[in-house]
């Protein structure tokens, strides 16, 4: 018989009471009603533990930071317990062999039953000699992995999109999990963000434990109930970007005022994230609040657009960095200075005819 | 079919009916406050101060861009419809007959009278050959363009579940990757659009004094007259 979820928790030393707290809050970060927390807590109580193995890749560890700091203790813990049994090289207690060992006893034991968490992503180039875990390349635990796993978590802009280490020009070919040639066929959920926020993240594998299914995903693999809005949508500086008050320069009275910071490079405008909503480190605050424009690190290649600090992205390509305005409007000077010389061109061809005429 | 009549002693030919000509002039302005307030939605107006509530200058300039945007829409919609069923010049810049060797030597005529070369442009109902070329490539696949793109940010905003989402950002928006790169291709495209424009009035202005026939007044009034009775070789 396999331990439920509850009698793993009891067996971590958390009580009843902040068990039922934990379901609680569950439902709540899950935008479901109260009714929903007695079900969650049934779930919990009678339904076998979902093992969860956690892999590191190309990554910076800071999808782990982000999770560890998950603003209601209640909730680390818990979600730890129920996953750190398994396989985490940065927080479980086995190393070496022994830890290696985990992930094959898994794969024995869960054929098929567990979530493969991928923090990183694999470069390929090489034969993936860029990243190597217990003397293989990463990309040969990670397919191995997915061939017996139930479903995939792309924790992070790394493994959802490349992030960092994919930019522009990718010297080891990171590649993003969804994109790894060769990958079992398996439902792959995005939770992107550099790092995704801890509550998001907690809410994800709460939401696949207890419910047994994958949340609903947009297009693009992300959860609907995190990321189907823009920070912009749900921005307080949103009345002064509708009203036209801006932030020219960080030092200005704008800025002092808590103007909009569109001026100043903020991607909000183009990025999918609960950063607004949901906010960080308990609610306290989010980049926005904080002054800074948001850079748009969910969003799939945002390091390769140009600078942090301008609302237009630079064009790559024709062998030149400009945004769209320079290359337009140099194009449209070309334009309108070749019409203006075909105009006197023409001018004096008429005037030469009509004198010939004569 | 065009109708021929014979008034005073040069020939006319109608060749643009009314819903063609009403919505060329209609489309013209609704991409002039497109381009103005589409450039202005990247690269705003000085800040201004007071209270948040005093005003709303970005929210208008957004206001004029949708508005003129869905003029632009149902414009072209009913353009597409009038190719259909109007004469045979509704649907010239549909479907140029670039399979016909005849059209590109008209092509290469008109580039040669454009460079000085040939004393003279041939005469045409319709669009010259290479009017009917860009029109086709850039001002046709251009507007497509500006459209769809348009229409999938648009549905940024209107959000999930609404149709402007569910038919046009939730397949644009990861076809180029992510909503910046989309806001960049827009604008991209309206610069084409703003040399197209440039081009196309230039040429308007200067074929109407220099070339065989009637320019500007035909995209008035529909008629086309001839300024000589000389046969085109
Ligand atoms: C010839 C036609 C058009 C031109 C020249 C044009 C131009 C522009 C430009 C330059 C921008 C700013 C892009 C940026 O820097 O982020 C923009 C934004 C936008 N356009 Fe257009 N556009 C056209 C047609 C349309 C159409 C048909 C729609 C459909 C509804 C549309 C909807 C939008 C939306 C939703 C935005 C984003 C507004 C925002 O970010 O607040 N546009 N347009
Ligand atoms: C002052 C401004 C403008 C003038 C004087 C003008 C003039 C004309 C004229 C004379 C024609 C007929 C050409 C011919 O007979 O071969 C024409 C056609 C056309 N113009 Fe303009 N135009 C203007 C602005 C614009 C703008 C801003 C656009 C769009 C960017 C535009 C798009 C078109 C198109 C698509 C046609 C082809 C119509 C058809 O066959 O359905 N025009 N224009
Ligand atoms: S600060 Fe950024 S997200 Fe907020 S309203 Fe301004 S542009 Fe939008």
């Amino acid at each position: 018989m396999h331990e439920t979820f509850y009698e793993v928790m009891r067996r971590q030393g958390i009580t009843r009471r902040s068990f039922l707290k934990y379901c609680s809050l569950a439902a709540a970060a899950l935008g479901l009603g109260p009714s929903f927390a007695p079900k969650i807590a049934h779930a919990m109580e009678t339904k076998p533990r979902i093992p969860v193995l956690w892999l590191h890749g190309l990554e910076c560890t800071c999808c782990s930071e982000s999770f560890i700091r998950s603003a209601h203790p209640l909730a680390k813990d818990v979600i730890l317990s129920m996953i750190s049994l398994d396989y985490d090289d940065t927080i479980m207690a086995a190393a070496g062999d022994q830890a290696e060992a985990i992930i094959q006893e898994t794969i024995e034991k869960y054929d098929g039953n567990f979530i493969l968490a991928v923090e990183g992503n694999p470069p390929l180039n090489e034969d993936g000699m860029y990243c190597i875990i217990n003397g293989k390349p990463f990309v040969e635990q990670l397919k191995h992995t997915a061939e017996h796993a139930k479903a995939i978590i792309s924790w992070g802009s790394c493994a959802s999109w490349g992030c960092v280490q994919a930019a522009r020009p990718n010297p080891t070919r990171a590649t993003p999990v969804h994109k790894v040639p060769g990958l079992a066929n398996k439902p792959i959920i995005k939770v992107p963000g550099c790092p995704p926020i801890s509550e998001v993240m907690t809410a994800v594998i709460t939401y696949i434990l207890t419910f047994e299914k994958l949340p609903a995903l947009d297009s693009q693999g992300r959860p609907k109930m995190f990321y189907s809005q823009r920070i912009h949508d749900k921005c307080y500086r949103r009345p002064h970007f509708d009203a036209g008050q801006f932030v020219e320069e960080f030092d200005d009275e704008g800025a002092r005022k808590g103007y909009c910071l569109y001026k100043v490079g903020c991607k909000g405008p183009t990025t999918y994230n609960a950063c607004a909503s949901t906010r960080w480190n308990g609610g306290l605050s989010f980049p926005i609040q904080a002054g800074h424009p948001c850079i748009g690190c969910s969003e799939d290649g945002f390091w390769d657009k140009g600078s942090f600090y301008e609302r237009l992205s630079n064009v790559h390509g024709f062998g030149i960095e400009a945004d769209a305005d320079e290359i337009g409007g140099t194009a449209a000077a070309v334009v309108g200075g070749a019409a203006a010389i075909h105009a006197a061109a023409s001018t004096v061809k008429r005037i030469a005819q009509k004198g010939d005429d004569a | 079919m065009s109708t021929k009549i014979t008034a005073h002693k040069e020939e006319a030919h109608y060749i643009y009916e009314a819903p063609v000509r009403l919505w060329h002039w209609v489309n013209a302005f609704a991409i002039v406050a497109l381009c103005i307030t589409g450039y202005l939605i990247g690269k705003p107006f000085p800040s201004v101060q007071g209270e948040a509530s005093d005003h709303y200058i970005m929210g208008y300039v957004r206001w004029i861009h949708f508005a003129s945007a869905y003029i632009l829409m149902v414009g072209f919609a009913g353009r597409v419809y009038w190719a259909f069923v109007g004469n045979k010049h509704a649907r010239q810049i549909f479907l140029p007959p670039i399979h016909k060797l005849g059209f590109w030597q008209g092509v290469v005529h008109e580039l040669l009278w454009y460079a000085f070369i040939v004393p003279e442009p041939k005469k045409y109902e319709g669009h010259n050959p290479l009017a009917a070329l860009i029109m086709y490539f850039v001002f046709l696949w251009g507007m497509v363009f500006m459209i769809l793109t348009g229409l999938a940010l648009y549905g940024e905003g209107t959000g999930m579940d609404s149709w402007q989402f569910d038919y046009f950002s939730s397949w644009i928006i990861p076809l180029f990757g992510q909503s910046q790169d989309v806001h960049t291709w827009h604008r991209l495209v309206m610069w084409i659009l703003i040399c197209f424009a440039i081009t196309h009035i230039y040429a308007a202005l200067r074929e109407d004094i220099m070339s065989r026939q009637s320019l500007i007044g035909t995209m008035i009034s529909g008629w086309r007259t001839f300024k000589d009775s000389r046969k085109d070789d």
